[in-house]
């Protein structure tokens, strides 16, 4: 391949992993905000934390992209489409990684809630100090399901011209008429990157784990938790 | 509440005053009345499913009362004073209050986040404001006390049944509490792990000036330790005598069928 055909690999790759990794420390924030809104004692907040959830989970990504990139403009903003597809693929993600962190900070025992009221925490030490460093440790798993479906989401931002790795594997096939090649290689390279993520995620469970004084078998696709 | 209430006296530590508590149409505590002084050790008995963990739950605070008064030290525990009149207490109210108030739990909820000093520690320094270096001062001693000095380092994961209570008593202590809640600390322990925790809990209630709440089954430490033993039923405390004395000759019948029942189980 041309060093001008592999520089388009490289802008892709690059566009791909920003689009990935912004996507999710954004829609981590949405998520946090909506799944403990969803846990809230206030009814008005779980209103809210209800409704985003419930609507951005129904938007297809590239629908919600379309109305970011065609319709805000005529509201007389003109957003960078970069920008446009990271909080498209953030909002859609953060519904869907809201409903995990709402469940597993359920899933921490009424027990150590009351233990926290009896050594007499505030509502906030009690979430901060117990409730969230236990039941992030339950949210590693599912996140790891989420990132993936965000890696793949991304490649629907090719289709406003955001020259991802999507976008630039149909110009090298534009360019080179090699199609089943490209294709065959951008399989290839999708597969690659999701390995990346899921070993990075593997690791922070691990690291989670031990913090609970537990470990997790070696190898990627290691899942039963043992105690130590 | 419309009615006139008693003044609160300094002589009581526990005081509760024609409490009820429902769930539901399912009436536990029926305006009950009962006291406790400064230093004692009062262990409640009765049926499974009569509401002596609910007792326990109303004095820390995790359950709030349908009707009736709760005092801790002369001090409303959930009400507060309001132009002459009891309201429901406020967050901070409660946070003042649950300060003189500990608790030990039948399955002893430690933090499994944390390392067993910092669980001793972490109250301490967030609620009473103590120096990291004080708190964890007093933290060593309080696990040299229970036997723990070895395990400082680890997670409550890695510890047995019997030495997770041992912590959370201590993890209680550090808190520097006048009235202390156990809630059948020992039902969750393998047998052999009983003695260890119950010798702790000994220890304390002779050398503290506490005052113990306790409920247990474990009748012969229930005996050696306490100075009053309340048979709790249907809402209401139905006898009320020192240990020698309810034990051996119990005056009412539900008492002496539980006992029975209890005892027989033991055998
Ligand atoms: N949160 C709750 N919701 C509904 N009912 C409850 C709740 N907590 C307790 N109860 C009921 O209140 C009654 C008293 O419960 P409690 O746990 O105080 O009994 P107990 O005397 O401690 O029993 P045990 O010896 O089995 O521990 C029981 O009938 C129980 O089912
Ligand atoms: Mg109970």
């Amino acid at each position: 391949m041309s060093s001008g055909l592999m520089s388009y690999v490289w802008e892709g790759l690059g566009n791909t992993l920003l689009l990935t990794v912004f996507g999710a420390l954004l829609g981590l924030v949405f998520a946090f905000i909506a799944g403990l809104g969803r846990s809230s004692e206030r009814t008005w907040v779980r209103g809210i934390a209800m409704v985003y959830t419930e609507i951005f989970r129904g938007f297809p990504s590239l629908v919600l992209l379309f109305a970011l990139i065609f319709i805000v403009p005529t509201f007389g903003y003109q957003l960078n489409p970069l920008f446009a597809g990271i909080l498209a693929l953030a909002l859609n993600i953060g519904a869907y990684a809201a409903e995990v962190v709402r469940g597993a900070v359920k899933a921490v025992p009424p027990g150590q809630i009351e233990a926290a009221i009896a050594l007499n925490f505030t509502p906030w030490q009690r979430l901060r100090k117990v409730v969230l460093p236990q039941a992030v440790v339950a949210m590693i798993p599912p996140f790891t399901n989420n990132l993936i479906e965000l890696l793949k989401a991304t490649s629907l931002v090719s289709l406003v011209y955001i020259s991802d790795l999507t976008f630039s594997a149909q110009l090298i096939r534009a360019s080179t008429g090699e199609t089943a090649l490209v294709f065959f290689g951008l399989l290839v390279g999708y597969g690659v990157i999701a390995l990346f993520f899921t070993a990075i995620m593997k690791l922070l469970e691990r690291m989670a784990a031990r913090s609970l004084g537990r470990t997790v078998p070696s190898g990627l696709f290691g899942r039963k938790e043992v105690a130590a | 509440m419309s009615e006139p209430y008693s003044s609160p006296s300094s002589d009581v530590m526990i005081q509760f005053d024609r409490v009820v508590k429902k769930f539901g149409d399912h009436v536990v505590l029926r305006e009950l009345d009962f006291s406790v002084k400064p230093g004692e050790f009062v262990t409640l008995i009765g049926p499974s499913g009569s509401g002596k963990t609910t007792i326990l739950r109303l004095l820390m605070t995790l359950e709030t009362a349908d009707d009736g008064t709760i005092q801790v030290g002369g001090e409303y525990l959930s009400h507060m004073e309001r132009g002459g009149k009891l309201v429901p207490a406020d967050e901070r109210h409660l946070r003042n209050q649950r300060k003189r108030i500990g608790m030990v739990f039948q399955q002893f909820n430690l933090f499994p986040n944390m390392k067993v000093l910092q669980n001793v520690t972490e109250a301490p320094v967030r609620a009473l404001g103590l120096s990291k270096a004080e708190a964890e001062q007093r933290a060593r001693e309080l696990l040299e006390m229970v036997g723990l000095s070895d395990k400082i380092d680890a997670h409550p994961m890695q510890l047995s049944g019997g030495q997770q209570q041992r912590v959370a008593i201590a993890r209680a202590l550090a808190m520097r509490p006048q009235v202390l809640l156990l809630d059948e600390v020992t039902s969750a322990l393998d047998p052999e792990l009983v003695a260890g925790v119950l010798a702790v809990l000994k220890e304390i209630a002779r050398t503290t000036d506490i005052t113990f709440l306790c409920v247990t089954h474990e009748m012969q430490f229930a005996q050696d330790v306490s100075d009053r033993v309340m048979m709790f039923d249907q809402g209401q405390v139905i006898e009320d005598a020192p240990p020698e004395q309810l034990f051996t000759q119990p005056a009412h019948e539900r008492t002496r069928s539980f006992l029975h029942a209890v005892i027989d189980r033991a055998v």
